[in-house]
């Protein structure tokens, strides 16, 4: 790792913590219902809310009632956000008079977008009126990390209560994370980024004259919207030349900082946060790696806070940032070793800057990758295809341990939290006692639970993978050949399946197939994982909880950060070698073999 | 049925090895799921070699034979190991039924020992019959005295040769069927029909132990079964993956069948899988080699939970009774004329207290016994009314009693009762002992000290369970201030004074309250209350039957310290199965590096750069790993039916050393055992 590289990651660290450490203080008090002074003027519009959708907020709910109340909002939102879509054409706010997204595309955006996935198989700026953009997958980014928060929110309480049968009201949790956490960090957080040149109007698209000429290559597209091919299954390529350029328009920096902010990733540009509209400079691409990590990080704290134990909030952030900087300096050296054939040509620099925007770097490229993968956000800044081998590898591992480095607000630490139960019950048997966690006996149901929570995205990643690669309609979206093509798919599958949403590139996704195959994946991969956990947390809370001795197994504590990072690494590696070793692993062989 | 039993002793291994081979069948198979992948993997690949014969196999047809063997002999393993363990727990069951014997009954219709009886089968007997039991007799069935004394002996259930009594009314009315009546007789009402009777019970438990997950039993299930289905679709996905691949590489074969086979049977955790039921039944095997029999899986396991131990002060903390340690004479009198006063009182008090202040006085002045005949001696017993014994010898009356109880006869005679004799009684009190004051013609000569001997070691015996994270509280009748001296001496963590029946429940129950489990021992029907309520309950086999009812282990001993044995069996069963699965997990990071390279090499070459062990072929590398997993499970027989080595640490200790142990021993063995095997493939030129 080079000084630059070190340097960045230890003040983005620091900075990080710094801000988590109140972030986490604020919101152990909002999601307890006490609402700090500042915004205690706001509280009447969370009590109308309640009275309008006749919630009574003192009223609290059993496990089951929660998921219900959890499942039949997202199925609402899901259904509005598709309805929205496919009727973009006749509603205002369309400058550019874009019709009705396909019926398969609006399926597939309406799912990523309420799973907090925001796989995005469409272009922004060449399919959404800014009326969808705003009022459907704006609000999305909101309720959709506010539901992640509940969930979490939830299991807390299943640990910090003991013999109850309730674990909150997740109408009163969805409210309060929106107003009282989402909202006032994504205004502020709007407001710095257009002082850094974010873009924030509904005018139509500008053009601007070239001042030469530019003429480009594009794949050639068939009738039907598909990559063309020739015999050799490579892309056909058709040249164009132009002397003008469309600038697209739209109110971005309001979206963009709950893009980050509440893990979507969900761009407004298909360049997403390469675009010098989306980021357009290092500030605002330090603030936006920022915003990515921050409600994450302080959940965690939070998290020590409300069960009473500040200790466990600290060892899981611990683990999380061990597994995070690990990931960072794996990246980073790879994309700084760079190429070894460049040096056949005679280029004396090898380092990769292929699909990186010169404004940010290899360094800033790799960080940006490493948190928005390991996050659940999948905003990018970079090409992760282009990235080298092992480069592009990294963000593929780390959606694959399950997005519980940081991860999705809410995502992560319930994921983060149910591996903790697993390295306490292999572990715990170690120490001669029935495991325990937090006090909380760890026994069949939880066990149950747990085995689903961890089977589900393995599942979906690699039989996903396997249909794709076995079908003919599969194939046919890959541009690259060998390895790399393989990695791509996989990549995809596992962006969806784990709720990330960033893509590989160099997958032609916009298809029929893809978008049902990535939106079911995205649906199961967050709905079959948050109803388990919600099992669990309501089997939890009604449990006693158990007193602390010298026999117990301790869960903070480096030596617990070990086993929980060996868990997590172990998981997620014996479920995805063989498959990393027939994409990234073999490419990298290949790539440096040759070299030598 | 002692724990130095041989773990190979031929004449358990012999059956073991054919029970192997007869637990091959389908429905014994199918109630472990994790070796059933590996038995249908068997089937599987055996078909896949019949089909190479054939001349259409995916691969040369001697490999998928080995493959196939291989495969036989893991689930062949497994089955031996559990085979193993429940020849040993029904060779103990069988030692306890020999004593399980038909033998001759005297029926009564009324429980008057003169009526004539009706000499009948101990078969026929029915619970409510009323049997008359006379001196030579074998008990018939397990009863309750309703008139009469007895000494049995119960050696064939304790071991214990010393014969006990048992009598009608009160905490020894209990008999058991299957011991024998040495003196007198006694009639008895039959409380258990054939079969149902305690021993009967208990033998049962053991034979069908194996039969019933615990609790923790099946939670590890569900985790290894999550683990299978995982590997399953990472195996079932790799042919698809393979495909894609050499299409996309142009070159080399998609992987085979059964090198995939081979894979799944690596990568599931089929080392604990094999051996967990093995470790269950040779836990509670380790139970009864303790002398202890339990009544569930569930119960010892329990044990390894315990956060308190309840543990009665007489005979677990303390040797059973007090001894004189010391006279404390009054102003004005010599040590040794206390001494000469006390041991004359003490000569007709057969009680063990009396016993030792005879014995005291022998060696601290040395005086003997005395020829009685030579005096005029009348002894005066005990009564409820005095408080008081002693005796009058030649005009002297000499008494010893309470404090309370001198103080009074003193003063009833008009004498002073010296203020100096009752701070000294203080002292000795306040020091955890009993004083018992001496008076002569109704003038006090001092105090003898009575004192509770903490038994040897005990002390430390607590600092490991405190390390252990295991809490101590002593149960005792004695005051407080008596209690805190003595809870002091033995360093247990509290104690509960002056406790009653009613006392110890309600201390049971708020030590639930607050999450902890709870662990005691008892033997009279006034424990069967706290008995019942204790998460684990260890019944005296001398006592009650309601005592052994309410309790779930027995302890045949009838040794109160064993409780503390028992928290340690439980816990080594509990560390056996997490030390096993996690070894088992670990170990598939070794296997990928063999396999992954030999499964795919033929499409991508350059993934020969993670054949690390330098395995020779790819052939040699499947069915070195393949050897390996099934070699193991015999390796670690012994560890699964021994347990775990338990040290007294604390939690964090014990992660530290065993995570080192079996987590990084598990990543590293493997490497080293299938590189040895693949280098003597190899040699012998097999592959």
């Amino acid at each position: 790792m080079t000084a630059n590289a070190f340097f960045q990651l230890a003040l983005y660290l620091g900075v990080l913590i710094l801000l988590a450490m109140p972030l986490s203080r604020w919101l152990t008090r909002v999601m307890a219902g006490d609402i700090p002074r500042v915004l205690r003027p706001v509280q009447w519009l969370e009590h109308g809310l309640y009275r309008l959708a006749g919630v009574e907020p003192k009223q609290e709910q059993h496990w089951l009632a929660y998921a219900l109340g959890l499942l039949l909002f997202n199925v609402l939102g899901f259904l509005a956000l598709y309805a929205l879509q496919r009727a973009q054409g006749v509603l205002p706010l369309n400058p550019e008079a874009f019709g009705a997204v396909s019926s398969d595309s609006a399926l597939n955006t309406a799912i990523s977008f309420v799973t907090n996935t925001n796989w995005q198989g469409y272009g922004g700026e060449s399919t959404m009126s800014y009326l969808t953009q705003m009022l459907g997958l704006a609000v999305q980014n909101f309720v959709s990390a506010a539901t992640g928060l509940a969930v979490a929110v939830a299991l807390i309480r299943g640990f910090a209560r003991k013999s109850v049968r309730t674990i909150g009201n997740f109408w009163v949790d969805l409210t309060r994370g929106t107003l009282y956490i989402l909202l006032p960090l994504s205004l502020l957080l709007a407001l710095a980024l257009v002082s850094q040149g974010v873009i924030q109007n509904f005018k139509p698209y500008q053009s601007a004259r070239l001042l030469e000429a530019q003429s480009y290559s594009q794949p050639k597209l068939d009738a039907a919207g598909q990559a063309m091919k020739d015999a050799q299954g490579h892309a056909v390529l058709e040249s164009v030349s132009t002397q003008t350029q469309t600038l697209p328009m739209g109110p971005v920096a309001s979206q963009e900082a709950i893009k980050l902010l509440g893990t979507n990733g969900g761009g407004f540009f298909n360049a997403n946060s390469a675009h010098p509209y989306e980021n357009p400079t290092p500030l605002s691409n330090f603030l936006q790696m920022l915003a990515i990590f921050l409600i994450p990080a302080a959940l965690v704290l939070s998290f020590g806070q409300q069960v009473g134990d500040r200790r466990q909030g600290w060892t899981i952030l611990a683990a999380m940032t061990l597994l995070f900087v690990l990931a960072y300096g794996v990246l980073v050296a790879a994309e700084q070793a760079g190429n070894p054939r460049w040096a056949t040509l005679g280029l004396d620099q090898l380092v990769n800057l292929e699909g990186k925007e010169a404004r940010f770097g290899i360094v800033a490229s790799s960080l940006f990758a490493t948190i928005t993968t390991a996050a659940s956000c999948g905003a990018v800044n970079a090409m992760h295809a282009s990235f080298t081998p092992l480069g592009g590898m990294i963000p593929t591992l780390l959606m694959q341990l399950g997005e519980v480095v940081f991860g999705g607000v809410g995502a992560g630490l319930y994921g983060m939290l149910v591996f903790a139960l697993l390295a306490v019950f292999i572990a715990g048997l170690m120490v001669g006692r029935t495991p325990e966690y937090l006090g909380k006996k760890i026994e069949s149901f939880e066990m149950k639970m747990t085995a689903l929570v961890i089977l589900v995205t393995p599942l979906l990643v690699l039989l996903g993978t396997a249909l794709a690669v076995s079908l003919a309609s599969g194939r046919a979206g890959i541009f690259n050949p060998g390895a790399h093509g393989f990695s791509e798919v996989l990549y995809a599958l596992s962006s969806a399946a784990n709720n990330n949403g960033s893509a590989f590139a160099g997958l032609s996704a916009n298809t029929p197939f893809y978008n049902f195959l990535l939106g079911a994946a995205m649906w199961l991969g967050r709905f079959a994982v948050i109803v388990p956990v919600l099992a669990m947390a309501g089997a939890l809370a009604a449990k006693p909880r158990l007193p602390v001795n010298a026999g117990t197994l301790p869960t903070h504590g480096p030596l617990f950060v070990g086993l929980l990072v060996g868990a997590v690494l172990l998981v997620g590696l014996l479920n995805y070698i063989p498959a990393l070793a027939l994409g990234p692993i073999v490419e990298h062989l290949q790539l440096w073999q040759v070299a030598h | 049925m002692s724990q130095s039993q041989s773990l190979l002793d031929p004449a358990l291994v012999k059956p073991a090895l054919w029970a192997a081979v007869t637990k091959l069948a389908p429905q014994v198979q199918w109630r472990n799921p994790v070796m059933l992948v590996v038995y249908v993997g068997a089937w599987f690949t055996s078909a896949l070699w019949v089909q190479a014969c054939l001349g259409q196999g995916d691969a040369p047809a001697g490999l998928i034979a080995a493959i196939s063997l291989w495969l036989w002999f893991t689930v062949l393993f497994a089955n031996f190991a559990e085979a193993l363990a429940e020849g040993r727990s029904k060779a103990q069951a069988a030692s306890l039924r020999s004593t399980k014997k038909n033998v001759l009954a005297r029926k009564l219709k009324t429980p008057d020992p003169d009526a004539s009886p009706e000499i009948t089968d101990s078969a026929s007997l029915r619970k409510g019959d009323l049997l008359l039991i006379l001196a030579g007799d074998v008990v018939p069935a397990d009863g309750e005295v309703l008139v009469g004394v007895a000494s049995v002996d119960e050696s064939a259930i304790t071991g214990e040769s010393a014969p006990v009594i048992r009598e009608a009314g009160g905490d020894f009315s209990a008999i058991t069927g299957g011991t024998r009546v040495l003196s007198d007789w006694v009639v008895a009402r039959v409380t258990a029909n054939p079969g149902e009777a305690f021993l009967d019970r208990m033998i049962a438990m053991v034979e069908g132990a194996k039969r019933q997950k615990t609790p923790n039993e099946i939670a590890l299930t569900i985790l290894l079964v999550a683990l299978t289905i995982v590997f399953l679709v990472v195996t079932i996905t790799l042919l698809p993956f393979s495909q894609f691949s050499v299409a996309a590489a142009g070159s080399g074969q998609p992987v085979s069948l059964t090198v995939l086979v081979a894979l799944l049977v690596c990568l599931i955790p089929t080392t604990i899988g094999g051996l967990l039921s093995a470790i269950g039944v040779a836990g509670m095997s380790r139970m009864l080699g303790a002398n202890v029999i339990a009544t569930s899986g569930r119960a010892v396991e329990a044990a390894g939970d315990v956060d308190v131990l309840l543990l009665d002060k007489t005979g677990t903390i303390t040797l059973g009774n007090r001894q004189a340690v010391q006279f404390i004479p009054a102003a004005g009198v010599s040590e040794e004329a206390l001494a000469d006063a006390a041991q004359f009182a003490s000569l007709a008090d057969e009680t063990p207290e009396g016993r030792s202040i005879v014995v005291l006085a022998k060696q601290r002045f040395n005086l003997r016994e005395r020829q009685l005949e030579q005096h005029q001696v009348s002894f005066i017993p005990f009564t409820a009314q005095t408080r008081m014994s002693g005796v009058d010898v030649d005009g002297r009356e000499i008494r010893k009693g309470a404090v309370d109880a001198i103080r009074q006869y003193v003063l009833a005679a008009g004498q002073d009762f010296p203020a100096s004799v009752a701070k000294q009684a203080d002292e000795v009190a306040r020091r955890g002992a009993t004083p018992l004051l001496v008076a002569e013609n109704q003038r006090v000569l001092g105090v003898i000290e009575l004192k509770d001997i903490v038994k040897g070691g005990i002390k430390e015996r607590f600092a490991e369970l405190r390390a252990m994270g295991i809490k101590t509280v002593m149960i005792t009748g004695d005051n407080p201030l008596t209690a805190a001296a003595i809870a002091a001496e033995a360093g247990v963590d509290d104690f509960l004074a002056e406790a009653t029946p009613e006392a110890k429940l309600a201390l049971i129950r708020q030590t639930q309250a607050e999450g902890k489990l709870v662990a005691m021992t008892g033997d009279g029907t006034n424990d069967a209350p706290a008995l019942a309520q204790a998460d684990v309950a260890v019944a005296m086999n001398t006592g009650t039957q309601a005592a052994k009812e309410a309790g779930n282990m027995v302890d045949l001993d009838s040794n109160p310290t064993k409780l503390i044995e028992i928290v340690e069996i439980g816990k080594q069963m509990l560390m056996t199965r997490g030390a096993l699965t996690t070894f088992s997990v670990s170990n598939d990071v070794a296997k990928y590096f063999a396999i992954i390279p030999a499964a795919f090499a033929s499409t991508y070459p350059q993934l020969n750069a993670l054949n690390v062990m330098g395995l020779t072929s790819p052939a040699s590398a499947i069915l070195s790993a393949v050897i390996f997993n099934a070699l193991i499970i015999v390796v670690l027989i012994p560890l699964a039916l021994r347990g775990v080595r338990y040290q007294a640490q604390s939690a964090a200790q014990l992660l530290r050393s065993n995570l080192l142990i079996y987590g990084l021993g598990g990543l590293l063995v493997p490497f080293v055992g299938i590189k040895l095997i693949d280098v003597l493939l190899t040699v012998l030129g097999l592959v």
